[in-house]
């Protein structure tokens, strides 16, 4: 029988998941990607709960995540491209042109 | 074990099975292929949960769109020299437990306050038919949010194309 | 415990026969529509086609998957091993998914999906992954450029085409293609009369969408020799061709159901009697169209020289009088409405189906900025002013109760006024094109 926390524990799975991803890899594409892991881990949850309390509420909620989720790439993406226009990396620990 | 229960656990194996594959691949384009498995597989957990709209908005708009978004741009900052160093940072190890300690902190929050809530059992009333719900409530309840999202794919994509011009 | 299991596999029993028929017939249906292809294009140019493997050609498509199959699979060098074998895979799985959600008659559906529609969308959309990740996976810079190029185009025409349906859903109510069928039927009219713009924008975005002429420019031969498909021989191209064809069936069959009725008869909704004989009798339609098809396939029987081909030809005969029994028998049988449904779909596809191949060798080749320029400048405007114009003549015949026709009249002359302007001088030309304006003329 399906209770809800069966899909508590899978959302903290993938959020975890998106954590180590966010905090381990040097390259920025695959953070950012990491971070879509972790959106998506909120979502699931949303989801069945809304799923729970038999409202549509949450899963509103979890369109306007993935609306927010798109412009976040879209914007981080082209951040991205412009950076390595100019330093030709991608990665996290050769962007360092603040440090002194 | 009825089907409800098989199609959820084969759908979580595969997301999480997907996911730690993926943030293990040396080229990101693989990263890439992986994180649309795992879209897929979250898709079909939304399918599961009766979730029809929102297993094909996420697959329209997360799997058809972000990621399409994604591949483009690595393909586009794609350097050959890239696969071949270090993938992981030198902080890896200590980000890994940190983050172990944050699942683990959660997970005993979950396990001590399971009988806080009185969560009613799963209801299936009132959520049919589902995208004209969605619709209802996206264009009564929630018509600010729904206007101010717009904007923000507006400035979003203004943004965009902003920064990855060449010459402002 | 028998029992329990076989009550719970119950409902999937008849689902999983339709999905095995579909995914058996299709390769084959797809190798015949190439070769009707081969023929229409051949008669359109005044020559023959494919006239030696079998009579008349028409064990060709045999001849070519066997070719196929035997090739050697040449793999790339450098080429990605994982995502070189996963590429043809993907397009043909989304292709092939899409077949779940397809009417194919009033009881030959795998799955009607509330939201049925939309996932046909959806899977069409991740059919690009095949063609990105190809192009990609063959370490070619040319198989990247026409991999990015037709994805670009993909992405660009997936909008309009959305939109087109959408302004055709308003009118049906629904996103489940079965209650888009059986609305048409209870008002009446097809959604081809009362929206004809969406269906001439929906036939156009599909047209690039599938990546036929004149859209096809990413893997047009003498462009980027076969675009992403460069690389790709053997069983791995078939998979690839298969999948493109899937598609433009996929395709018809959307533009099908929505605005061409779906598997009703012509006239299906009128219940009165003309001339003393009701409209039901238009249901001996089908036995009269598979005996004139015999009559006529007698008549060129007689004519042929070659014994062979006479042979064939009187067994075609032989087919369409049995099809034309079987029509007859149906009529009195329960199953009349599933036989006969499913006569009208395949008919109605095999229409469109043929529009898209008169399309091929009729329209010169777009270029690619003009494709994106027609996606995004014309298609996409033309697209949300025609549904804002549907969603008003709605409005006013619903609410405010005006004649259907003259809120159809009002809806469509609006939006053809607006791609007037848009297609006009008015509307400024693209950079690129002043730009070789400019080389042409300027001197």
């Amino acid at each position: 029988m399906l209770t809800p926390s069966h899909y508590l524990y899978l959302s903290l799975a993938l959020f975890t998941i998106g954590v180590i991803g966010v905090l381990t890899r040097r390259n920025v594409i695959i953070i950012l990607m990491s971070i879509e892991l972790i959106l998506n881990a909120v979502n699931i949850n949303l989801v069945a709960f809304s799923r729970l309390w038999g409202s549509v509420d949450g899963q509103v909620f979890a369109i306007f995540i993935i609306t927010d989720a798109a412009a976040e790439a879209a914007v981080g993406l082209g951040i991205i491209i412009a950076f390595f226009r100019n330093r030709e990396t991608v990665l996290a620990d050769e962007m360092d042109l603040l440090k002194w | 074990m009825t089907f409800d229960t098989i199609i959820f656990y084969f759908f979580a194996a595969f997301a999480v099975v997907s996911a730690i594959v993926m943030i293990t691949r040396r080229s990101a384009v693989h990263s890439a292929v992986f994180l649309i498995t795992t879209l897929l597989a979250t898709a079909g957990i939304f399918l599961q949960l009766e979730a029809e709209f929102l297993f094909v908005v996420q697959i329209i708009l997360y799997v058809g769109g972000i990621m399409v978004l994604f591949l483009f741009v690595i393909m586009l900052v794609n350097l050959d020299v890239a696969v071949r160093q270090i993938q992981f940072s030198r902080q890896a190890w200590v980000g890994a437990v940190l983050a172990i300690a944050l699942g683990a902190q959660v997970l005993m929050a979950f396990r001590l306050g399971s009988g806080a809530f009185n969560l009613p059992a799963a209801s299936t009333r009132a959520m049919q038919p589902n995208a004209e719900q969605i619709g209802a409530a996206l264009f009564q309840r929630y018509m600010l949010p729904f206007e101010i999202a717009s904007i923000l794919l507006l400035v979003a994509m203004i943004g965009a194309v902003v920064m990855a011009k060449r010459k402002i | 415990m028998n029992a329990r299991i076989l009550e719970e596999i119950q409902p999937f029993i008849l689902p999983v026969i339709y999905a095995v028929v579909i995914v058996a017939v299709l390769p084959l249906l797809a190798g015949y529509i190439v070769l009707l292809e081969r023929k229409v294009m051949a008669h359109m140019q005044a020559r023959m086609g494919p006239m030696r493997v079998g009579p008349h050609g028409l064990l060709q498509p045999i001849a070519d998957a066997v070719k196929l199959l035997l090739k050697e699979d040449i793999i790339p060098d450098k080429a990605d091993k994982l995502l070189f074998w996963l590429a043809p895979l993907a397009s043909v799985t989304m292709a092939l998914l899409a077949y779940a959600a397809l009417p194919l008659g009033p009881t030959f559906q795998i799955a009607d999906l509330d939201v049925g529609l939309l996932f046909i969308l959806a899977v069409s959309s991740l059919g690009i992954y095949g063609i990105v990740l190809g192009g990609w996976a063959s370490n070619s810079h040319y198989s990247l450029l026409g991999a990015l190029r037709s994805a670009a185009q993909l992405v660009s025409y997936e909008t309009a085409a959305g939109l087109a349906l959408v302004s055709a859903l308003l009118l049906g109510g629904s996103l489940s293609m079965k209650a888009l069928v059986e609305a048409q039927d209870q008002v009446g009219v097809w959604f081809i009369f009362l929206v004809p713009i969406s269906f001439f924008i929906y036939m156009v975005a599909s047209i690039a969408e599938t990546n036929r002429a004149p859209f096809d420019l990413p893997e047009a031969e003498s462009e980027l020799v076969a675009g992403y498909m460069t690389e790709y021989s053997g069983f791995r191209w078939s998979l690839y061709f298969l999948a493109e064809y899937a598609n433009m069936i996929v395709v018809s069959g959307i533009a099908t159901t929505l605005f061409l009725g779906g598997w009703l008869r012509p006239l299906a909704s009128f219940h009165q009697h003309l001339f003393g004989m009701p409209f039901e009798a238009l249901d001996i339609l089908p036995v009269l169209i598979f005996f004139g098809l015999a009559a006529w396939c007698a008549k060129l029987a007689l004519r042929q020289a070659v014994p062979v081909q006479k042979f064939v030809m009187f067994l075609f005969v032989g087919l369409f009088v049995v099809l034309a029994a079987a029509m007859a028998w149906s009529l009195t049988s329960p199953l009349m409405a599933g036989i006969h449904g499913g006569f009208w779909f395949i008919v109605k596809v095999l229409v469109y189906l043929y529009g898209f191949l008169w399309f091929r060798f009729t329209f010169p080749r777009y270029r690619f900025d003009q494709l994106m320029k027609l996606g995004w400048q014309f298609l996409i405007p033309l697209a949300l002013v025609n549904l804002l114009m549907v969603a008003i003549g709605l409005l006013l015949h619903q609410q405010f109760g005006w004649w259907l026709l003259w809120s159809v009249i009002l809806a469509n002359g609006l939006t053809l006024v607006f791609a007037a302007w848009l297609g006009s001088d008015s509307a400024k030309p693209s950079s690129t094109e002043a730009a070789v304006a400019g080389v042409g003329g300027g001197k």
